[in-house]
């Protein structure tokens, strides 16, 4: 592989981490809320949060397209206010990735939060603790397998992003170009081998993050 | 101890527990069959349901009245609590599971000190295990000295001993008849074995379909027939 290549390798990966971690917090927080508490409209909230796994990418990135642009709601706030483009930008990028794994971050982290017997934060409260400490010390590391499996996917779905990647980001080579965005012009422009080594290199990091997550939130043997 | 609840109103699934109750006395036995609300009202005394009407003072602090929209949160209620399921921390060792509400008390001479209440309940050795390395009868104990350890100034055991065997429940009782004798906390004990209320408690409140159908001290109660 060239310099190029792997430019777009630890491109795709950073951008692919960052994009997970910036989520994260929201994605405990909506998690949280989803788990514990009931309110109206509830429903609503979990239809968004799946959005983006049913939509075609494509339709999604239209959507951040339309938000983001120049003349979108936040895109021309952010570029009045700090002469901050995010369109065709890195940027672009992290928040096409970002939205596109949300759901499956807040999904996995639900299910984990849902887990964590109740009772048990109930009766940290009675030995004293108040609501942050319960979350820290009892609830998050009772969820942890489950969040970071759910992180993990995050990772791995940011990783072959596509769709929503080059509606918002495009496609420009050293600045907004990812593994799926090589690959794809790599056969169109009949570069095959290129491609095949870009495609050897998804596998190997794909694989590797299913497959940590599968470990991680495998039933535990008591 | 004076616990009092008036104007009682919890919403369950199947009833609504409704009574109004005072309470005086050092070990008092709530008795009643399964599903007969019993969890609810210790539930409802740590501050860990939000009731339709209350009004909950112990010894003349008030925990909860809704007509003044009061509601102690429970980890500031200083009430010890023993679930049923016990609720030990899985992730966290014996040792950290006892510390987690650990408050040293000042007043009281090193009696509600980590020490001192491991080796009353025997499970002084126990502070590296896993809580998944326990058997039953110590993970019953080390439930009882997590509470104890947050100095508390009344004490809710929910069934301590329903999930044991006969001899592990004949091995534990004398440790809760210690902790009675030793620590001099009040204590509402539920159960529903007839033999636990008359070796523990010298009051009893037999409660039924959310409601109190009885309350008189164990010398004058009339055990019922299975």
């Amino acid at each position: 592989m060239n310099g190029e290549a792997w430019q777009i390798v630890w491109f795709t990966a950073w951008v692919s981490v960052l994009s997970t971690l910036a989520i994260l917090p929201f994605g405990l927080g909506v998690a949280w809320l989803l788990a514990r508490f009931s309110w109206p409209g509830k429903s609503l909230v979990e239809t968004l949060v799946s959005l983006p796994l049913v939509l075609p990418p494509v339709a999604t990135g239209l959507i951040l397209l339309q938000i983001l642009g120049r003349r979108g709601a936040i895109g021309s706030f952010l570029h009045r206010q700090f002469d901050l483009d995010v369109v065709f930008t890195w940027r672009g990028v992290l928040i096409a990735l970002g939205v596109m794994s949300f759901p499956l971050l807040a999904r996995s982290a639900r299910m984990a939060f849902e887990n964590v017997n109740p009772r048990l934060e109930e009766i940290a409260r009675t030995l004293g603790a108040g609501n942050v400490r319960v979350f820290c010390t009892i609830t998050l590391p009772l969820a942890s397998r489950g969040i970071i499996g759910g992180m993990v996917l995050a990772f791995a779905r940011a990783l072959g992003e596509f769709g929503a990647t080059i509606m918002v980001a495009g496609n420009i080579p050293g600045k907004t170009t990812t593994l799926s965005l090589a690959i794809f012009e790599n056969v169109q422009l009949g570069q095959d081998p290129q491609a095949y080594r870009l495609l050897a290199v998804s596998v190997v990091l794909a694989f590797g993050a299913v497959w940590y997550s599968e470990w991680l939130l495998r039933p535990k043997k008591r | 101890m004076d616990l009092l609840l008036k104007n009682i109103s919890l919403p369950l699934a199947s009833f609504a527990l409704e009574m109004d109750l005072e309470i005086h006395g050092q070990a008092i036995a709530i008795f009643g069959p399964s599903g007969a609300g019993k969890t609810s009202l210790l539930d409802l005394i740590a501050g860990l349901r939000r009731p339709a009407t209350a009004f909950i003072q112990f010894d003349g602090r008030v925990l909860t009245d809704t007509s003044q929209r009061v509601r102690v949160p429970a980890r500031q209620r200083g009430i010890g609590y023993v679930p049923q399921d016990l609720a030990l921390f899985p992730h966290l060792s014996v040792r950290q599971n006892l510390l987690y509400g650990h408050k040293a008390d000042g007043n009281t001479n090193g009696l509600f000190s980590v020490e001192h209440i491991t080796e009353v309940l025997e499970i002084q050795s126990l502070g590296a295990r896993g809580i998944y390395d326990l058997s039953g009868g110590e993970k019953q104990r080390v439930a009882l000295a997590r509470a104890l350890l947050t100095s508390p100034r009344l004490l809710l055991l929910d069934e301590p001993l329903a999930s044991l065997d006969a001899a592990l429940r004949a091995k534990i009782l004398p440790h809760l008849a210690r902790v009675r004798d030793e620590f001099k906390l009040p204590m509402l004990y539920v159960t529903h074995n007839p033999d636990e209320v008359t070796a523990l408690c010298d009051e009893v409140i037999v409660i039924n379909s959310g409601r109190i159908a009885g309350q008189s001290p164990v010398s004058e109660w009339k055990v019922p027939q299975t």
